[in-house]
């Protein structure tokens, strides 16, 4: 789809216009060129075939001798239809002729011995028609007896031309008509637009008795029917079947180019009915539930109560907007035309058309609002061209439903609104000018317009903002001077929860993570995996695809598809996190959780050449855990520990679950063998329930001055007791007065019982107020290892 | 008296240490010296058989012998010491050449970077931070954005639905400016930003993605214009692109804006002379923006005659693009190599 400047010219004057500058200024103003195209062919001439003899060494090439105005030459020949006399289009040597993506240069040669200087062009190979064994056996191409010696060829075709390529803004899609689009020129170019010719000459009989026509439907708005007569139908003019080409559209034959021409200048699609077969009642009305009707295609449709349809009162005829009948249209044989231009609801044309895979340029045209003053003059120019182009004989009066509303918009807009929305100087002669330029009419009284708003623009809405922009786009969004707004100077802030997550996420890159992203919508398998206390899922009504069809609640499996992918690539030391929003459905709402996901794979601290590293293990991803909970203020007021209820994909004996006062929101672990093979840690956590936990500023506190005493004390437990519980009962022994508990040896092997293990404790005591007595710390310490003794059947190692 | 012996010793001591070349030589001079039968300790101990007259002047010359002995003593003493510490330094040299130990510290998405970026320079200039829900209802993501049912571009082709029509992924960060504004129930002024995800129902490839990040940024006050937009968007631009970015507007559409604009920058690879980046017209399109439209205004809650005010949004896949000359979509989201996200571990200006 391309716009023709040599059509546009045709209603604004574009002969001398810089081509780019003008692409420039469109574009500008609002009308997007995307690419400008010329079609310009140098050393191509119309000539004429002085002599024509055949070639004395082969039995089909012929020798000419053409005369291309300032010379003759001797040309060779292959053509079946060259003859003496014919006019012919010459490529002279030098020439370039278009040969796929390249180009072809003309050169003097010698063919079979005969001195050839050029050579005679069929449309094909200049590229105005596609090559084809019908084109190729039209042989060259035959130009009018009257055709210029001498003259470009293409310019005489009327296809010598420059293209733009739009690309437009949905609501300007009327630009990618010639008329709606010259007026866009005009108004850059500050110039009027002359509309096209659509007078002609009528029969004296009239349509009255010759068709009826009954609408049953809102969803139409407007419809009229013309008669043209005893049509000839036959191939196009050339121009407008290089316009056509321009515009994407393949010429059929004159009749059925026509109607598509008069919807590429107006955006007013038309449909031609063959008269002799629709009969005399038109009927349009919508269709019934299960009513099918075989289009055009031969393919048979199946129709529901949204489509408006086009019938002869009884048997479908057309799907109105978007395709006609199989048997109604206009073939080889078609003597009389029913012209139809209409104007239906755009959104059941819009409905029918994409239900159907049916969108053509006229259901396009059709699913925006049109413009009723070309609906009626689209039929008269139709009516033009088919008797100029198709010796129509035109039937006097036309049929017509009319239930459009007619009023015109009408906006009010000051001076002082441009000025103050703009925030570019405009005057009233500025306004003026541009509203002028843009063909919209204006009453102005003081600086108060009241302006019309010409049908044409259906996209402007009635409020003074969409004549601002006309405006403001027209003078150039150049003009404005940047500035700030003059506002309550504030700072602005996170709001909700957002600072909480910044701040989680800085942590864990400080502890080395890096940060991902993965996609929010998973696969039906894989949202099960890693199922942590999951609530109903959110399922897409139409997914695109199986692999992303549900909002994930974990983001663990996605982590650990990029952990593969390192692992694959070789990438062995893999530190990753991600936080996302997850979704689930609970009684009916959809519920968010922000949550955090990271992974520990290979080695934290390496150095490749001296074997120092620390690898990932659970303790690892503990100290992680703690480092980032402590970090957000909460120490003292977690527990870790080792759970059975955490997901399938989850050590059983390697993990721990987060619980934050009292609240369990989260685990880490190590991977089940059954998920990989690789020793991988993975912690996933609410950040939308650790957030609820508010915490408390940072205090300063003092340092203790009085010393310290410091006692060890090792205990030998069975394996299964846990180092923690024995901290747990200590601190509860050793009262206020034990500040410090450190863990420094845990043994097992050949020194200690095979089921026992030695957990080595150092306790550190102090008081902040007084030096401590070495009895008073025995007293208590005495206590702490009786108690631990008793409770855990321990005894001390080495004492 | 003496003198014979002192000058002796004295011409002794010119020679004694020069071959002395460890610590024990060294003492062992001492000894012969210095010792308690050193020769010069013996020496001074005769001071008792001198007469009184000349007690002084052999006093003085045997602390002169005394003194060159130290001063020589105290000389090797330290050169010894010096060349030990020089041969322990020597025995420690190690390969300096070889590579040092890595200390990891994540690097942030690149999303996640121009997020940030944007959020400091938006926020100095009083913007709040706002999100919203990804999954959301009609009525925000299209219907109170002038976006009724039925409208084009609201087509449910391009937006993932979840219940009916009723609720759907949001294809737009803009329901959050609504939620924003019904909050605030047309009373108070408005500066947000809010970054989020997104989805439309694009196909993965290089330059489509179905999940995708926004950022967009609402201002209702009084007697905003055009040209406070484009101040806005020049700040946004300059900060991102670097000081010599020229900008421009150039007319569009969204049904929520009126006017709408396209905001572009000057080509930062050719300057503006037209590359292919820009595919040629020295100009590239960053974002769009408009006034906010009346019609969502009085939808929200605002009334249009007292409030106005701007909206504009980034697609910050394309702005992270840009930046860091990435190709393709896809790189934000799947296929994370660690090797490309180490290289992200960088202080940017």
């Amino acid at each position: 789809m391309a716009i023709s400047l040599n059509w546009i010219n045709d209603y604004v004057d574009v002969k001398d216009e810089d081509k780019v500058a003008l692409a420039n200024k469109i574009t500008k103003a609002g009308i997007n060129v995307e690419k400008i195209t010329t079609t310009k062919i140098d050393n191509l001439v119309v000539g004429e075939v002085l002599e024509c003899s055949a070639h004395p060494d082969s039995d089909h090439l012929h020798v000419c001798k053409v005369s291309v105005g300032s010379e003759t030459l001797q040309i060779v020949c292959g053509a079946p239809n060259v003859r003496e006399g014919l006019k012919v289009i010459v490529a002279l040597p030098g020439c370039k002729l278009p040969d796929g993506d390249k180009l072809f240069e003309i050169k003097k040669s010698v063919i079979r011995g005969v001195e050839s200087n050029g050579m005679l062009c069929a449309l094909f190979e200049l590229g105005l028609e596609e090559k084809n064994e019908e084109t190729y056996s039209k042989g060259i191409c035959e130009l009018p007896s009257d055709a210029p010696v001498g003259v470009n060829a293409l310019s005489y075709l009327g296809v010598e031309d420059t293209t733009y390529t739009l690309d437009l803004n949905p609501n300007r899609t009327d630009c990618n008509n010639h008329i709606p689009f010259a007026y866009e020129v005009a108004a850059v170019l500050k110039k009027q637009v002359t509309m096209p010719d659509v007078t002609f000459k009528t029969l004296e009989e009239t349509i009255d008795n010759q068709v009826t026509l009954d609408v049953t439907t809102d969803n139409v708005y407007m419809y009229n029917l013309m008669i043209a007569k005893d049509v000839k139908i036959k191939e196009s003019p050339e121009f407008i079947k290089h316009r056509l080409e321009v515009a994407g559209v393949r010429s059929i034959n004159n009749v059925v180019d026509i109607s598509n021409y008069v919807m590429l200048e107006y955006g007013q699609p038309l449909h031609f009915f063959d008269k002799d077969v629709v009969g005399n009642h038109i009927v349009v009305r919508m269709a019934h539930e299960n009513e099918q009707i075989v289009t055009l295609d031969k393919e048979t449709r199946d129709l529901n109560k949204e489509d408006i349809l086009i019938t002869d009162g009884d048997t479908p005829l057309c799907v109105a907007g978007v395709m006609g009948g199989l048997n109604s249209g206009i073939t080889e044989n078609t003597k009389n035309i029913l012209i139809e231009s209409a104007m239906f609801n755009p959104y059941n044309i819009r409905y029918t058309s994409i239900r159907l895979g049916l969108r053509s340029e006229a259901s396009l045209r059709f699913e925006k609002p049109l413009n009723y003053e070309y609906c009626l003059l689209a039929l008269q120019r139709a009516c033009h061209l088919l008797e100029k182009y198709a010796d129509a004989k035109i039937v006097m009066g036309s049929v017509s439903y009319d239930k459009v509303d007619k009023t015109p918009k009408v906006i009010n807009v000051t001076l002082n609104d441009f000025n103050s929305i703009l925030g570019m100087k405009v005057t009233d002669e500025d306004v003026k000018t541009t509203l002028t330029n843009l063909g919209f009419t204006y009453q102005e009284n003081n600086g108060n317009y009241e302006v019309t708003v010409p049908n044409r623009r259906q996209d402007i809405y009635p409020q003074k903002e969409d004549i601002i922009e006309e405006v403001g786009r027209l003078m150039g969004y150049d003009n404005i001077m940047p500035t700030l707004p003059l506002i309550k100077t504030k700072k602005g802030e996170y709001r909700d929860n957002i600072k909480f997550r910044k701040i989680v996420s800085k942590r864990m890159r400080a502890l080395g993570f890096n940060e991902i992203r993965t996609y929010t919508l998973v696969s039906e398998e894989d949202k099960d995996k890693y199922n942590y206390n999951f609530s109903n899922f959110i399922k897409l009504l139409k997914p695109m695809l199986k692999e992303r069809s549900v909002i994930r609640q974990s983001l663990l499996n996605s982590l650990m598809e990029v952990v593969n992918y390192n692992l694959n690539k070789k990438n062995k030391d893999i530190y990753l996190y991600e936080i996302a929003n997850t979704y689930s459905e609970v009684d009916n709402e959809y519920v968010e959780d922000v949550k955090l996901a990271f992974i520990l794979c290979g080695n934290y601290i390496s150095n490749t050449w001296n074997s120092l590293n620390y690898q990932a293990d659970f303790y690892l991803a503990k100290g992680m855990v703690e480092n980032l909970l402590d970090y957000l203020g909460l120490n003292n007021r977690y527990t870790l520990r080792l759970s059975d209820n955490l997901p399938k994909e989850i050590h059983p004996k390697i993990n721990s679950e987060i619980i934050v006062d009292g609240n369990a929101l989260g685990y880490f672990g190590k991977l089940h063998p059954n998920v990989s093979r690789e020793d991988i840690y993975v912690c996933e956590l609410s950040l939308s329930q650790l957030f609820t936990h508010k915490t408390s500023d940072i205090k300063y506190s003092e340092l203790n001055k009085y010393p310290t005493i410091e006692k060890d004390v090792a205990f030998v437990v069975d394996k299964s007791v846990l180092a923690e519980d024995l901290v747990k009962d200590i601190k509860s022994n050793g009262g206020k007065l034990l500040t410090n508990i450190k863990i420094f040896d845990v043994y097992t092997g050949d020194k200690i019982d095979g089921n026992k293990k030695s957990i080595a404790y150092n306790l550190t005591f102090e008081d902040k107020t007084r030096t401590l007595t070495e009895e008073e710390v025995m007293a208590i310490f005495n206590k702490i290892i009786d108690n631990v003794c008793h409770k855990y059947n321990a005894t001390i190692r080495d004492k | 008296m003496y003198n014979e012996e002192i000058s002796k010793i004295k011409k002794k001591l010119e020679t004694v240490f020069t071959s002395i070349n460890t610590k024990e030589k060294l003492e062992n001079v001492k000894q012969v010296y210095m010792g308690k039968n050193g020769s010069i300790t013996e020496l001074s101990s005769k001071i008792k058989d001198v007469p009184s007259d000349a007690k002084k002047a052999f006093g003085m010359s045997v602390n002169e012998l005394k003194n060159i002995f130290n001063e020589n003593y105290e000389r090797i003493s330290r050169e010894l010491e010096e060349k030990e510490i020089n041969e322990k330094l020597n025995k420690e040299a190690i390969d300096v050449s070889l590579p040092g130990t890595k200390i990891n510290v994540g690097s942030a998405h690149p999303l996640e970077r121009i997020i940030e970026s944007l959020e400091s320079l938006l926020m100095s200039m009083g913007y709040d931070v706002v999100e919203g829900p990804e999954v959301e209802k009609d009525l925000y993501n299209f219907e109170l954005l002038n976006l009724p049912k039925g409208h084009p571009a609201r087509d449910a082709q391009d937006t993932f639905y979840i219940r009916g029509d009723e609720y759907l992924l949001r294809s737009q960060t803009s329901p959050v400016q609504v939620r924003e504004m019904l909050r605030c129930k047309g009373e108070e002024p408005i500066r947000i930003i809010c970054p989020g995800k997104t989805y439309r129902r694009d196909e993965d490839d290089a330059t489509h993605s179905h999940q995708f990040t926004q950022m967009e940024g609402l201002l209702i006050d009084k007697n905003i214009t055009l040209g406070d937009l484009k101040g806005t968007f020049e700040a946004v631009a300059k900060m991102l692109f670097g000081e010599s970015r020229e900008t421009r507007f150039r007319p569009s559409f969204y049904p929520f804006t009126e006017p709408s604009v396209e905001m572009d920058i000057s080509c930062f690879n050719c300057n503006g002379k037209g590359c292919n980046l820009c595919k040629g017209t020295g100009w590239i399109t960053v974002g769009g923006a408009g006034m906010v439209n009346p019609i969502v205004l009085k939808n929200c809650g605002y009334d249009a005659n007292k409030w106005n005010g701007f909206a504009f949004g980034f697609g910050l896949e394309r702005l992270a693009m840009l930046k860091y000359g990435i190709n393709d979509i896809r790189t934000f989201y799947v296929n994370h190599d660690i090797r490309t996200l180490n290289t992200f571990d960088r202080r940017e200006y």
